[in-house]
C-alpha cells in the first residue's frame, strides 16, 4: 500500500507546516519582546528607575522562587485533570519535619543538609503518594482527597511543632541557601541568590520531564483522554500517582527553601500557599480541564505575578488594592487565553 | 388505521431531512400517527429512526421539513415545546434522577406550587391520580435508583401523563423487561390507547410487533422505505424490507484461509459481569481469519471484545493466543500479548483528541521511540509519517491535532498506533461507523491486508452488509451469547436478523 509519491507529498506539507510554525512563532516571540520592552520601560519610569536594576530584579526571582517551585510541581497535576490543595500544608509540615531531623543530626553541616534534605522530600513524596491512592484506587476527586491532607498535612506540623516555629540549633548548614548566591556584586550585594538557582533547576528538569520524556507524554495523555491512554496500554494509575508525588516532593523542596531562609522551620508556613500555586499554573496556560500546559508558562505565571507585586510594592500601592489587581490579572489572563484558543478554532 | 372522523392526523411529519458531517441520516421522511394507534418504526441500526424522533422530541433541529400536530404546523425548538405539544419521549437509558423519589420524579419540571415553595401533598394526589389511572401501584417515596427496570419505565410513562402527553413515543421499551412485564406494559398501552393516546414504538424485537402495532413504517438508510398495517407485513416480508438492497459488492475479495492455518486467537468460556452481561463465549479465529460478530446493539458483542482486550476487568474464561494461554488483566497485558482492540467509539476511547497525529501514532509503543530517558522526536515524526501515507491519511502534517481531522482520518490514525507495533490479534469494534465509502473500502483494503499477513481478526459490525461482506465467518450474538454461526456462503441478511432478533434460534 506504500504510495512514494503521496509519502514524498506528506513530507513536503509536513516541512511547509513546519515552516509555518517556525515563521509563526518567531512572529509571537518578536511581538512578546517588543511587548515586554515597552511594558517594563514604562514601568521603570513610572517607579524612576528603581524596578529595572539587579538588585531588584533577583529579588524578584527570588520571591517567586518557592510559589514557582510548587507550581511546577501542581502543573503535573493540573495537566491530569486533578489539583492538589495540600502542597501549602505540606510545605509547613515537611519545614518542621525537617528542622526537627536538622536539630536531632549531630553530623558536620553538610552531611546535615544532605540528610535532611532527603527525609524531607522522602514526607512530601508519601504526601503526595497518600493524596494519589484514593484517587486512583477508588476514583475518589482528588479536590476532596487533598482537601483532606490539607487539614491532616496543616494540624500534624501543629503538633510535631508543639504550636511554635522550630529554631535551627545549627543554621549554617542551611544559610547558604536561605540568603547566599552566586557572584555578589553586580547582582545586588548577595548575587545570584541559590533559591533562584534550585528554582532554574527544578524548572529545567521538569520541564525536560513533562516535555521529552515518555513519562510526561502520558502525563498529557492522561489528562487528554484517560481511557484512551488506558486502552493504549498506559499504565493511567501509575502516572497518576507519580504526579500527586512530584507535586508533594515540590511542596517539600518549597518547605526546604523557606526553612533556609528563616532558620526555623514552623507550622505556620504556606498558608493559602497552594492557591498562589494554582494561580501561577492558570496563568501560564495550562488548562484546568487536563491535557494540556507547559513548564516554561508556569514558570512565566509565576514571574507576571511576581513582578505585578513588586511593581505596585515599588509604586506604593497598598496591599489591598494589590489583592484586587492581581485578582483581575488572573481572571483576565484565563479570559484571554480562552479567547485565544475560541479564535484559533475558528480559523 | 386512519380515523374518517378527523381530517388531520395528531402528528405528520413531511420531508424531514437530516445531515451529519458526512452522513445524510434523514433523507426526505414523511411519518404520520393518528390518535389512540401504535405505530411502530423499524429498521436497522442507523437507518434514522432515532434521528426522527428527536427532531420530533425537540432534541435536534431538523435542516428541512415540517411537523404538523392537529394538522397544525408547529416548530418544535427544544424539549420544553415538544411538551407543550404534548410529545412525551422514552428513552432506552431511561431520564429520571436516581436519587429523587417516584413522586418527585413523575412532577420534576412541573411541580405543583404554593407560593415560592414546592406543594408536596399536590404532587403526591397528582402522581397517584395518574397511577390509579394506569392501574398500577408503585411505592411513591422509594428513590428511582432502587426500582426495578419495570418501575422505572412505568415512572416514564407517568411522567408522560402528568404532562398531559397525546402521543408517547417509546425506545426499544420491551428491551429490559421479562416476559410477563412485557405483558402488562402492553395491557397497559392498550388501555391508553382506548383513551386516545397515540404511541411510537421503535423496537428491534420484531416478533413483538404484531401483538401491539396498527401500523409499520420501515426506515432504511434514512429513508421511509414503507408504511403498511402491521396486519398485512408478514415478518419475512419486513426483514427483507429492513435489509432492503442486496449486499453491496465494494468488499474486497477475502483471502482464502490456509487449511492448516494454526489458530490465532482462541476464547473459551469467556464470562464477564462489566456492562452487558457475556455468559460461556466459546471461539476461535484462525490466522489469516476474518471473524464477524454480528447482533443487536446492547448484545453484548462489545462487551466480548472488550474483554478479550483487557478494557474490561474481572473476566473469566480461557484466552490463548497462538496456542499460549494468556492471562489478560488490562489493556496492557493485551497488547503484550499481541491483542489490540480498535474501539466503537474513535473519540472516547480510540483517540487523545488533543495531541498529534505523530503524539497518537507513537501512544501505545512510546517505548520503541525513546533515545535513553527521553522521546526521539525524529524517529516518532518518520515512523508517523511514513504510516501516515500508507494509510492515506489526509493531513497537513503529522504535528497536526487530530481533532481536526476528519472521521475517516481519524480513525486511520487509530490503526496508525497499532499497525506499528507486533499486534497478531485485532479486534475492530464498528471500525467504520460515521465514516464516507471512501475510506471504509480503504479500511476494509487493510483489513484483508492484515489477514494476509497472518493476523487473526474479530470485527463487531451493526451493518449487516458488512459483516456479512468482510467475514470469512459470522457468530450472531443475542443476550451476552453466541447463538448461531454461519459461514460467508450460508449466511443471509434474513438468517442473521432472525438470530439476532430472536426470531429464530
Amino acid at each position: 500500500m506504500a504510495d512514494p509519491n503521496t509519502r514524498a507529498e506528506l513530507a513536503t506539507s509536513a516541512e511547509v507546516a513546519t515552516a509555518k510554525r517556525t515563521r509563526g512563532s518567531a512572529v509571537r516571540a518578536i511581538v512578546f519582546v517588543v511587548a515586554l520592552l515597552v511594558v517594563v520601560g514604562a514601568v521603570d519610569l513610572l517607579t524612576h528607575g528603581e524596578f529595572l536594576t539587579p538588585g531588584n530584579l533577583t529579588n524578584v526571582l527570588r520571591q517567586i522562587s518557592v510559589n514557582a517551585i510548587m507550581a511546577v510541581g501542581q502543573t503535573f497535576v493540573i495537566i491530569t485533570a486533578g489539583i492538589d490543595l495540600s502542597v501549602g500544608s505540606l510545605v509547613a509540615l515537611t519545614s518542621v519535619v525537617m528542622a526537627l531531623v536538622a536539630n536531632a543530626l549531630h553530623l558536620p553541616g553538610p552531611a546535615t543538609f544532605v540528610v535532611t534534605l532527603v527525609a524531607g522530600i522522602a514526607v512530601g513524596c508519601a504526601a503526595g503518594w497518600i493524596n494519589a491512592l484514593p484517587v486512583v484506587r477508588l476514583g475518589l476527586p482528588p479536590f476532596i482527597t487533598t482537601l483532606a491532607m490539607l487539614q491532616v498535612a496543616r494540624g500534624l506540623a501543629y503538633i510535631l511543632a508543639h504550636g511554635q516555629p522550630i529554631p535551627l540549633a545549627d543554621p549554617g548548614a542551611f544559610s547558604w541557601l536561605g540568603v547566599g548566591g552566586l557572584g555578589a556584586g553586580p547582582l545586588g550585594p548577595a548575587g545570584l541568590p541559590y533559591q533562584v538557582l534550585v528554582m532554574g533547576l527544578v524548572a529545567i528538569v521538569f520541564s525536560v520531564v513533562l516535555g521529552r520524556t515518555a513519562f510526561g507524554r502520558y502525563v498529557l495523555a492522561d489528562g487528554g483522554n484517560e481511557e484512551a491512554a488506558r486502552l493504549a496500554g498506559i499504565d493511567v494509575r501509575r502516572v497518576k500517582t507519580r504526579v500527586y508525588i512530584i507535586s508533594g516532593g515540590c511542596a517539600a523542596l518549597a518547605g526546604l527553601l523557606l526553612m533556609s531562609r528563616f532558620a526555623s522551620g514552623s507550622p505556620q508556613n504556606g498558608v493559602g500557599y497552594e492557591l498562589q500555586a494554582i494561580a501561577a499554573v492558570v496563568v501560564g496556560g495550562t488548562s484546568l480541564m487536563g491535557g494540556r500546559g507547559s513548564i516554561v508558562g508556569t514558570f512565566f505565571g509565576a514571574l507576571l505575578i511576581g513582578v505585578l507585586n513588586n511593581v505596585m510594592d515599588l509604586l506604593n500601592i497598598e496591599s489591598y488594592t494589590q489583592l484586587i489587581v492581581l485578582g483581575i490579572v488572573i481572571l483576565l489572563a484565563v479570559v484571554v487565553d480562552e479567547l485565544r484558543k475560541r479564535y484559533l478554532a475558528a480559523h | 388505521m386512519s380515523d374518517p372522523a378527523h381530517s388531520a392526523p395528531l402528528l405528520r411529519m413531511t420531508g424531514i431531512v437530516k445531515t451529519f458531517p458526512g452522513v445524510r441520516a434523514l433523507d426526505g421522511v414523511s411519518f404520520d400517527v393518528t390518535a389512540g394507534e401504535v405505530h411502530a418504526l423499524v429498521g436497522e441500526n442507523g437507518a434514522g429512526k432515532s434521528t426522527l424522533m428527536k427532531i420530533l422530541a425537540g432534541a435536534q433541529p431538523a435542516d428541512a421539513g415540517e411537523i404538523a400536530v392537529d394538522g397544525v404546523v408547529v416548530t418544535i425548538d427544544g424539549p420544553r415545546a415538544a411538551e407543550r405539544l404534548g410529545i412525551g419521549m422514552i428513552y432506552q437509558e431511561f431520564n429520571l434522577v436516581p436519587d429523587l423519589g417516584v413522586t418527585e420524579n413523575v412532577v420534576l419540571g412541573v411541580e405543583p406550587r404554593r407560593g415560592v415553595l414546592l406543594d408536596r401533598a399536590a404532587a403526591a394526589r397528582e402522581a397517584s391520580r395518574v397511577l390509579t389511572e394506569l392501574g398500577i401501584a408503585l411505592p411513591l417515596d422509594v428513590p428511582a435508583r432502587r426500582l426495578t427496570v419495570a418501575q422505572q419505565q412505568l415512572t416514564e410513562i407517568a411522567k408522560c401523563l402528568v404532562r398531559r402527553a397525546r402521543l408517547i413515543v417509546m425506545d426499544e421499551p420491551t428491551a429490559a423487561l421479562t416476559d410477563r412485564e412485557t405483558d402488562a406494559l402492553f395491557a397497559l398501552i392498550a388501555g391508553l390507547k382506548a383513551q386516545g393516546v397515540a404511541f411510537v414504538y421503535i423496537s428491534h424485537r420484531l416478533e413483538e410487533l404484531p401483538r401491539i402495532a396498527d401500523r409499520i413504517t420501515v426506515l432504511r438508510d434514512g429513508k421511509a422505505i414503507e408504511t403498511r398495517a402491521a396486519a398485512e407485513l408478514p415478518r419475512d416480508e419486513l426483514i427483507r424490507l429492513m435489509v432492503g438492497r442486496p449486499v453491496e459488492s465494494h468488499f474486497p475479495e477475502l483471502p482464502a484461509v490456509a487449511a492448516e492455518a494454526p489458530v490465532g486467537l482462541d476464547v473459551r468460556g469467556l464470562t464477564a459481569r462489566a456492562g452487558v452481561p457475556i455468559d460461556d463465549v466459546t471461539f476461535s479465529v484462525r490466522s489469516g481469519e476474518i471473524v464477524g460478530l454480528a447482533g443487536l446493539v446492547g448484545a453484548g458483542r462489545t462487551d466480548i471484545v472488550r474483554a478479550i482486550a483487557g478494557a474490561d476487568v474481572p473476566q473469566h474464561g480461557e484466552i490463548r493466543i497462538a496456542g499460549e494461554r494468556v492471562v489478560v488483566h488490562s489493556p496492557r497485558s493485551a497488547i503484550k500479548a499481541g491483542v489490540v482492540l480498535i474501539p466503537e467509539d474513535r473519540k472516547s476511547q480510540g483517540l487523545v483528541l488533543g495531541m498529534t497525529v505523530r503524539e497518537n501514532t507513537t501512544l501505545a509503543h512510546l517505548h520503541q521511540f525513546m533515545r535513553g530517558p527521553l522521546v526521539d522526536r525524529a524517529a516518532e515524526t518518520a515512523v508517523a509519517t511514513t504510516e501516515a501515507a500508507e494509510l492515506h491519511i489526509r493531513t497537513p502534517s503529522v504535528e497536526q491535532i487530530v481533532r481536526n481531522l476528519s472521521g475517516g482520518n481519524q480513525q486511520k490514525v487509530v490503526l496508525a498506533k497499532w499497525l506499528i507495533g507486533q499486534a497478531r490479534v485485532f479486534l475492530f469494534d464498528e471500525p467504520t461507523r460515521g465514516i464516507d465509502v471512501g475510506a471504509k473500502a480503504e479500511i476494509y483494503a487493510l483489513m484483508v491486508e492484515l489477514a494476509r499477513r497472518g493476523a487473526a481478526i474479530v470485527m463487531v459490525s451493526s451493518e449487516l452488509p458488512e459483516v456479512l461482506g468482510m467475514s470469512h465467518r459470522i457468530l450472531v450474538v443475542r443476550d451476552g451469547r453466541i447463538q448461531a454461526e454461519f459461514t460467508h456462503d450460508e449466511a443471509t441478511p434474513a438468517k442473521v436478523i432472525a438470530v439476532a432478533t430472536g426470531v429464530a434460534a
